[in-house]
């Protein structure tokens, strides 16, 4: 080429459109916003769930395991036992399935386990002793969320192992022990006491010890009962206790035929252990129908698999030696079950209780400030403080749903609690951002992805033995279902607001960065928030 | 080499001396013959590294041409008449791109009606698109203006129109001097563009132009082409130094000293002005003529000083601007500025000869100041007055006392001409 | 392989952008920072304008295909004029506009000078809009095809005339309201006849490939992009681009409406070579046509309240029926 200039005006230099602001064209301004997924909100634990799900579907399990330990310090055992309300707020189950948040759960508690991976402690000590009162998972919750806190830990269980209801309540076929005993395990080694067999009756007298706060969760053991006229004595258990002793090895004679009566998951758990005891005949007796039972569906259709009956819309009104009278029920337009007048007999060699239970909490009626209710369960404030200063509950034992997951999320909360109590202050929780609601996602991006299903043992096997129903998923499926989850109104840069913008008015800042709008371009169009599959794009108007 | 050889055939040789690298053929008459003989150069390897493509139609042609000059190859096309007008568009833009594409116009009418034989109208038409024109006398000339033009266009990144007249020039065989391959190296060297597409150098090329610069970019053009005024006979000079003959330049003066009446015309009809000087000078009578070689950029000083003396200016052109005259004679008189009446003569349209009895008779009259300011030379007067006459009884409306009139006296046409309304 | 790269991204498979996770070869081009920005920032386009959204699509995938290596040439229209007003230029690649109808032929001029120049890996783009296509190119497009030049051709088709302000051209819906269709009279908006339909016009020509594709597919349309610059000779790409001002659409809208285009049936994306159909793009989440018309005001006389014309909308959705079924859009069982 010569060296003439080029043509006046006609040719112009590469990319000097850059001097022309086309941000003053804007009425609105795109904003990126996080907001709560509604996993996160529903999660009893306080997990951030989408936070580990993140981790897992890079496949850094480890890491994912470091976030979810920040919140829950028993994956293995909540991936198996945790009813998993996440999943029933999941938005992907208006897409096509809820992601099988539990066992993803369920797997990087395993992987953990398998690896020896081990939490994360990094706060200095503070010299502060706290009391931890049962162990079972609101009490080795909050013992290791103190421990991460810095506290030194004492728990004193009355009871001869730790676990609580994991190990009495629920059946070592939806939680193995050595899961359980390994998590319990990792628990102590961060350096909690743990005094077996050594039951609390005075808790001026441990404050008197030198604890500078004491947590009570000693759960609620009672039974419940019902008047049953018995004209003859049947043979009649409770639940709670045949669960514990069936733990400890003494299984009870039981007979060919046993009623469980009640319609809760311990009802279910029990006619499905009587059966694995090798009873003939296990059946449920439910004053209900199934659609009102509290018990899970999937709980009553495992143990319908494994061939417990169910006797619905049933009321026990006598007992005579092995005839068990029952009488119809029907649901009245207020949904409550009236009695008919009709009558069936059952034949029962034993009758399992399986109504509920009440707080054993009397060695706390004698605390000043502390409120004990008639069934026993013990009033705390929003710090789950009781009346008495430096004195917190949790679990069974205070009014909430009773599972473990609301437990395990109990002791975190109280430990977090006591820590802001015992350094003079007030706990300082982060506002609670807007929920990420499945209107705002822009689902198209999102391929359609069947949950997948976790195997199941076989069913004789199942019949016959404790060995665990529910198999895991391998790392393939795991990192499948970790990776069907939609993000929820948290970016996970998918590059969407960085390519559909017309105006190249989106920088993106490189892995774990994010993205950052460019106001000098950007017209405010709007494409980037239309586009955000996830809902984390908010268009605010422009001031002034 | 000298050869005897067709017009059309003289410059395909020599177009491909030039070594262009694009060609777009479309056909049209009468340049097809040049399209035509340069794709068989083409496909016979007489010219080589050349792409020559049929397109499909003239206007696909400039297109094509506009986009190989812009890519950094040498471009040519040629077209006729119609051609002309169809890719009138893109004529104005390859101009205002600053492309040196060189394009032969075998000059012919346009229609309605059709008509594909010899006159100036097409080139006059798109005379102020941007291009400059250079006319050919003679078959010679025609293939020599051909190698000044792409030394033209690339000097001044303008493209050039070579204007032939069509049949006469295009189809007729004479003899034609053809320099050697090595010759015309020395005179052109290969194109270097002033900008093209380039991947490692990306500006835009073809901006739009608002009121903010769009009479600077005007203006502009307008200068290129005053600079024109001094790179043609630069060139000329230059091919008649290498070469040994002249060819080209700005006007060419014939026999002017002390002529009464200078005849001033385009292109090849400049041959017979010439035959017919030289028997007026036999006879006595002071008669000269003026060739334009260069009608954009007008050379008004050098046509001045041509012109400069002389009583009277008989400008024989072969186009008509209707309803005015002649685009010819209009520049001209812009040339002398009043100092010498000018005269239009309206030749050749659609082909029609022009003969030496012709244009004596003009120049007669001329002499005798019997000369109309716009005359229609071998006019069929008869035909046209009849075919008034019949329009003219045709003619349902207007004011009453005219149809009355018309009735009254029904071989009377009132009609208006040039002079009446110059009056 | 790692066990992460065998199991799919199902979190947003591979719709969107880019993905942390894919590797970086399964991404797009735009979810790369080192994207060539064909054009870049400071245009004049209307907001939310899908042809500036489209060209940078299509000549920063057709940049990445060539290493560079391309030059492009422009019709007038909309993305000649907010790209280009002097004194500014949003072109980051080598780039000439000659005229409205004549980008097919510059196209070949181009072409041919870099192959005589001995420039042979340096490609060549050339793209207009609809009208530019469709109506007063379309001679010259049809001689790029028949000569098989070696260029690309992209139409953004937007479906009418937008830059002189929303006038028909042979591109526009039937039905369509435009300024010279306006919805008045016993048959308001656009005539109802075929259009023109382009891209099986340029199968016609058995050009080595042509292929339709939208601003809501950017995998579908970078594919196709670099499909077509691995291939030597003529090709064509037809680009489904709203135009929120023309539509009568939401700015925010432009991708949402060029989904609906497509998963209603009426813009089908296709693959041809050398006349066949060669792949179609199914349809993912089916949608009736109305879905796609009801947000555009140059549908609105289909709509209006207790008069909605029911027998214009059936009209409409048997064409986009006729599209699912010519190219078997939606796969056994999903139809």
């Amino acid at each position: 080429m010569t060296d003439a200039p080029k043509p006046f005006a006609i040719t112009l230099d590469p990319g000097s459109s850059r001097a022309n602001h086309t941000g003053s064209w804007r009425s609105e301004r795109p904003v990126y916003v996080d907001r709560l997924p509604p996993c996160n909100a529903q999660c009893p634990a306080g997990e951030n769930i989408q936070g580990w799900l993140y981790h897992a579907e890079s496949g850094d399990y480890a890491a994912a395991w470091q976030v979810l330990m920040q919140d829950n310090p028993l994956p293995a055992v909540m991936g198996r036992v945790c009813y998993h309300s996440c999943e029933g707020a999941c938005n992907r189950a208006t897409l096509d399935e809820a992601v099988s948040i539990h066992a993803v759960e369920r797997f990087l508690g395993d992987y953990a386990l398998d690896h020896g991976l081990r939490p994360q402690v990094a706060a200095p000590p503070s010299g502060r002793r706290v009391l931890v009162v049962g162990a079972g998972p609101s009490g080795l919750s909050a013992a290791y969320h103190l421990t991460r806190l810095g506290h030194a830990v004492t728990i004193r269980e009355a009871g001869p192992m730790a676990g609580g209801m994991m190990r009495f309540g629920i059946p070592r076929y939806r939680l193995p022990r050595d899961v359980l005993d390994a998590e319990i395990a990792r628990i102590l080694s961060l350096g909690v006491t743990l005094e077996l067999n050594s039951k609390v009756a005075d808790i001026e007298a441990a404050f008197a010890e030198g604890f500078d706060a004491i947590f009570t969760a000693v759960g609620a053991h009672l039974a419940k009962r019902t008047e049953i006229p018995a004209h003859a004595a049947g043979r009649i258990l409770d639940a709670a206790g045949f669960l514990a002793r069936v733990e400890m090895g003494e299984a009870p004679q039981l007979g060919r035929r046993v009623i469980v009566y009640g319609g809760g998951n311990t009802a279910m758990d029990v006619a499905r252990t009587v059966k694995r005891l090798g009873a003939d005949d296990a059946m449920v007796v439910y004053r209900r129908s199934r659609a009102q039972m509290p018990a899970h569906a999937f709980e009553a259709d495992e143990a319908e698999d494994e061939g417990v009956m169910m006797h619905w819309l049933r009321t026990i009104t006598a007992v005579d030696g092995a005839a068990v009278t029952v009488e119809k029920m029907v649901i009245d337009a207020t949904g409550r079950p009236q009695p008919t007048g009709e009558f069936e007999v059952l034949k029962a060699d034993t009758l399992i209780l399986a109504l509920g239970q009440d707080a054993d909490t009397g060695f706390l009626a004698r605390v000043p400030g502390v409120e004990v209710a008639p069934d026993g369960v013990v009033g705390v404030d929003a710090r789950m403080m009781t009346g008495r200063p430096g004195l917190f509950a949790g679990g069974d034992m205070v009014p909430a749903e009773r599972t473990v997951t609301v437990a395990v999320g109990h002791g975190k909360k109280a430990a977090r609690h006591i820590d802001a109590w015992l350094r003079g202050g007030a706990l300082d929780a982060p506002e609670r951002h807007a929920p990420a609601t499945f209107e705002r996602l822009n689902t198209w991006y999102y391929d359609d992805a069947p949950r997948s299903l976790q195997a199941e043992l076989a069913l004789v096997r199942r019949q016959t033995g404790f060995d665990e129903v529910v198999q895991g998923l391998t790392e393939a499926t795991a990192l499948y279902e970790a990776r069907r989850c939609l993000s929820c109104g948290n970016c996970f840069e998918c590059d969407n607001c960085f390519g559909v913008c017309p105006d190249n008015a989106v920088i993106k800042l490189g892995p774990g960065n994010r993205f950052r709008i460019d106001y000098d371009y950007c017209k405010g169009c709007g494409l980037c928030a239309a586009e955000c599959p996830c809902g984390a794009i908010e268009m605010v108007p422009e001031i002034g | 080499m000298l050869k005897q050889i067709e017009g059309s055939q003289g410059m395909a040789e020599a177009i491909a001396l030039c070594r262009p690298q694009v060609i777009c053929a479309y056909p049209i008459t009468p340049q097809t013959h040049i399209v035509e003989g340069l794709g068989a150069m083409v496909k016979d390897g007489r010219l080589s590294g050349c792409e020559y493509i049929n397109v499909e139609s003239e206007f696909g042609a400039m297109s094509v041409a506009i986009g190989a000059a812009a890519g950094g190859a040498r471009a040519y096309t040629a077209t006729a008449s119609q051609g002309l007008l169809f890719m009138a568009e893109a004529v104005y833009n390859a101009a205002g791109l600053g492309l040196p594409i060189v394009m032969t116009l075998g000059n012919r009418a346009i229609g309605a009606p059709i008509n594909i034989w010899n006159d100036h109208s097409d080139a006059m038409a798109l005379k102020d698109a941007g291009w400059i024109q250079l006319y050919a006398e003679t078959n010679q000339e025609a293939a020599d203006l051909h190698i000044q033009a792409f030394r033209i266009a690339e000097d001044l990144s303008c493209p050039v129109m070579v204007c032939v007249d069509g049949f006469i020039l295009t189809h007729a065989f004479e003899r034609v001097d053809l320099p050697t391959q090595a010759q015309v190296d020395d005179f052109l060297p290969p194109y270097r563009p002033v900008q093209r597409l380039d991947p490692a150098n990306p500006y835009s090329i073809g901006a739009m132009v608002g009121p903010e610069a769009f009479t600077e970019v005007r203006y502009l053009a307008h200068q290129k082409m005053i600079d024109a005024l001094d790179v043609i006979p630069r060139v000329a000079a230059e091919f008649e130094a290498a070469f040994g003959r002249a060819a080209g330049g700005l006007v060419r003066p014939y026999r002017t000293e002390g002529a009464e009446t200078l005849v001033v015309a385009l292109g090849s009809v400049n041959g017979t002005i010439k035959d017919v000087v030289d028997a007026e000078r036999a006879a006595g009578r002071a008669v000269g003529s003026v060739s334009i070689g260069a009608f954009r950029p007008f050379p008004l000083a050098e046509l001045n000083a041509a012109l400069a003396g002389a009583r009277r200016v008989v400008c024989l052109e072969k186009n008509l601007a209707p309803g005015l005259g002649g685009a010819l004679a209009s520049n001209v008189r812009m040339a002398l500025r009043g100092q010498a009446p000018v005269h239009t003569v309206i030749a050749g349209l659609g082909g029609r000869p022009i003969t030496r009895a012709g244009i004596a008779g003009v120049l007669a009259a001329a002499a005798q100041d019997a000369l109309d300011d716009l005359t229609f030379l071998d006019l069929n007067r008869p035909v046209v007055e009849a075919q008034l006459l019949r329009a003219a009884g045709l003619r349902e409306s207007g004011p009453i006392a005219e149809n009355l009139l018309k009735a009254l006296n029904p071989g009377r046409v009132e009609r208006v001409s040039p002079r009446r309304m110059q009056e | 392989m790692t066990e992460t790269q065998k199991v799919r991204f199902y979190q947003t498979g591979t719709h969107t952008v880019g993905n942390r996770l894919m590797e970086a070869e399964s991404r797009t081009v735009q979810a790369s920072p080192e994207r060539s920005n064909a054009i870049t920032s400071g245009h004049r386009a209307c907001q939310g304008c899908g042809e500036a959204l489209g060209a940078r699509y299509a000549l920063d995938a057709a940049m990445r295909a060539t290493g560079g290596r391309m030059v492009a040439v422009n019709a007038t229209g909309c993305l000649e004029v907010f790209t280009t007003p002097y004194p500014e230029t949003s072109w980051q690649v080598a780039w000439l506009h000659s005229l409205f109808g004549n980008a097919p032929a510059v196209a070949t001029g181009v072409a041919a000078a870099l192959r005589v120049t001995g420039q042979h890996d340096v490609r060549v783009v050339a793209q207009g809009g609809d009208g530019g296509t469709t109506d007063i190119g379309f001679g010259c497009l049809s001689g790029l095809f028949e000569r098989n030049d070696d260029v690309l051709y992209i139409c953004y088709d937007n479906e009418a005339y937008m830059n002189t302000g929303v006038q028909r051209s042979s591109a526009t819906p039937a039905f369509a309201r435009t300024a010279t269709t306006p919805a008045t009279g016993p048959h308001p908006g656009n005539v109802a006849g075929t259009g023109k339909n382009l891209p099986r016009i340029a199968m016609a020509h058995e050009i080595p490939y042509v292929g339709t594709a939208s601003v809501a597919d950017l995998h579908d349309l970078e594919a196709k992009v670099t499909r077509a610059m691995a291939i030597g000779g003529a090709r064509y790409i037809h680009i489904h681009v709203p135009c929120p001002l023309g539509w009568g659409a939401a700015a925010h809208d432009t991708i949402r409406l060029a989904r609906l285009a497509v998963e209603s049936g009426l813009f089908p994306l296709i693959e041809a070579e050398h006349g066949e159909v060669t792949a179609v793009k199914p349809i993912r989440r089916r949608v009736p046509v109305e879905d796609y018309l009801r947000p555009q005001k140059r549908f609105a006389h289909l709509f209006r309240p207790g008069h909605e014309d029911r027998a214009t909308l059936a009209a409409i959705q048997a064409t986009a029926d006729a599209n699912i079924r010519r190219y078997g859009l939606c796969p056994e069982g999903q139809e």
